[in-house]
């Protein structure tokens, strides 16, 4: 088994600060705009989004809608392969998503299954404008038509090889990985 | 978990496992679709020997919440009238491909039996045998205490340290014995009140103490007051000489509810007998958690229907 860092820490942080700008740009601005993370490490990635968008634009800051957390557990479709998993709390800003453009964060899109969840999932929370995907990592392997909006960084993989994001807030230390 | 048949046994982490999946389920409640797809295509029955409102309604709620498909067969009108034996019930239902079966019975150890005896493969939820366990029961009490003392930061925490007095027939009370065992699991301690003919008569092995008089509990300042409905179904001969004698010692009257700090929960199973084991103005109180725990009772059961329902099937023992 070897294991490859692919991105250390001042690289997701650039990788962050890139996606935020493009966020700005594609939605012009910030207004009504909701970060929701997919737990686990989508929480993290969309809360230091957030902090990076405030920075970048203080009035940002107050428009910026809220970070939150979506939680897609329940509407898996692989519930019945695996040991039961125990779900996370959903957290959406009180003024919920109705018109709002929603930027789904996860840290590493790879079959676009957990995406199809999280769009289902999003469906019965209300109606957005837009939905958005920005992850960390894009390996490729899709098994659905599911693309990502904003990508951290595409990392050509097999499906063999196993892919570690690990952050400092969960983790301890910061890197991607590659484990073949 | 394979089945829910009893609380005894279940460690804290479970049980704090089981509750906090109950809060997440409690907020599908609050949203714009109530409705998770989770159980599609699952189907769970309900089997009911027993009379029931609230613990049947309260199951099929969480079932058609989780999108399962339900049928609810009741001994009246079903052809346990016709003397059909529960082995028969039980294989019939296997062969109409039920995921879950929800039993209440009036004989203690029905539950047990369905999940044992190799009839039926699917899984056994108990809702009620005899005077044996309520384990669902003493899960929504467990919620409706953790949730009144933490509020919205209830994910993760037990009930330590918390005094609790269950008040009333503990000798036929299934909810009594389940809420015993959940609750010395999650670190409350249990006093029991009844009248001598209504306690078990060897509690040595019950992690309780115990007591005859309910004022002398009431002295020691209880944090939780949960008053059992007096069954007199199960009353085959006379344990108190009449209900007013028993209302005047062991109800929770107005004088009573008097005492009692103002943050100290009173809680009922249901149905309650107003005016017997609980005066009107003790259950319409804001200490009364009533009716909290009948909503809370909906949540449970989606969690542990999800507990039960998805991931791989574990092997039987």
């Amino acid at each position: 088994m070897t294991v490859r860092t692919v991105l250390q820490s001042a690289d997701i942080t650039r990788a962050l600060t890139r996606i935020s700008h493009e966020i700005l740009e594609s939605n012009r601005g910030g207004s009504d705009l909701v970060l929701l993370g997919i737990p686990t490490r989508g929480v993290i990635l969309a809360q230091r989004l957030g902090r990076i968008l405030e920075s970048i634009d203080p009035a940002v800051g107050e428009s910026l809608a809220s970070v939150g957390s979506l939680d897609v557990t329940m509407y898996r479709d692989d519930l019945g392969a695996q040991p039961t998993r125990a779900p996370s709390p959903t957290q959406l800003p009180a003024s919920g998503i109705d018109g709002k453009t929603v930027v789904l964060v996860d840290d590493v899109l790879y079959s676009g299954r957990t995406i199809r969840a999280a769009l289902d999932a999003l469906g019965d929370h209300g109606r957005p404008r837009a939905v958005r995907l920005a992850v960390l990592v894009d390996r490729g392997h899709r098994e659905l038509p599911i693309r990502a909006d904003f990508v951290g960084k595409n990392l050509p993989t097999s499906a063999e090889e196993r892919i570690n994001v690990r952050l400092r807030e969960i983790d301890g230390i910061e890197e991607v990985s590659i484990e073949s | 978990m394979r089945h829910l048949l009893s609380t005894k046994g279940i460690d804290r982490a479970t049980a704090v496992g089981i509750l906090d999946v109950a809060e997440d389920m409690a907020d599908v409640a609050t949203r714009e679709v109530k409705k998770l797809p989770t159980l599609r295509g699952k189907t769970v029955i309900n089997l009911f020997f027993e009379d029931s409102t609230r613990t049947r309604t309260s199951f099929e709620l969480a079932a058609k919440r989780l999108s399962a498909d339900l049928v609810t067969f009741s001994a009246k009108g079903s052809s346990v009238s016709k003397g059909e034996s529960l082995k028969d019930t039980a294989q019939t239902l296997a062969a109409m491909g039920a995921d879950a079966v929800v039993i209440r019975h009036s004989a203690s150890g029905a539950a047990h039996v369905l999940a044992q005896s190799g009839w039926i493969d699917a899984a056994i939820l108990n809702a009620g045998d005899g005077t044996h366990e309520h384990p669902t029961q003493a899960l929504l009490d467990a919620y409706t205490m953790r949730k009144r003392l933490h509020g919205v930061a209830s994910r993760g925490r037990d009930l330590d340290g918390l005094r609790v007095t269950i008040v009333g027939d503990i000798l036929h009370s299934r909810v009594a014995r389940s809420n015993v065992w959940l609750l010395e699991a999650l670190g409350a301690s249990v006093t029991l009140v009844a009248p001598a003919t209504l306690l078990p008569s060897d509690l040595s092995t019950w992690p309780v103490t115990y007591g005859y008089s309910f004022d002398a509990a009431l002295d020691q300042s209880p944090d939780v007051v949960m008053m059992l409905r007096i069954q007199a179904e199960r009353m085959s001969a006379a344990f108190f000489p009449n209900a007013r004698e028993y209302a005047r010692e062991w109800g929770l009257d107005d004088e009573r509810l008097d005492r009692l700090r103002a943050d100290t929960m009173v809680m009922h199973p249901g149905p309650m007998n107003r005016g017997l084991e609980i005066s009107a103005r003790a259950a319409d109180s804001p200490r009364s958690t009533v009716l909290e725990q009948v909503a809370n009772g909906v949540s449970i059961r989606m969690a542990v229907l999800y507990l039960l329902l998805s991931g791989e099937r574990e092997a039987d023992q």
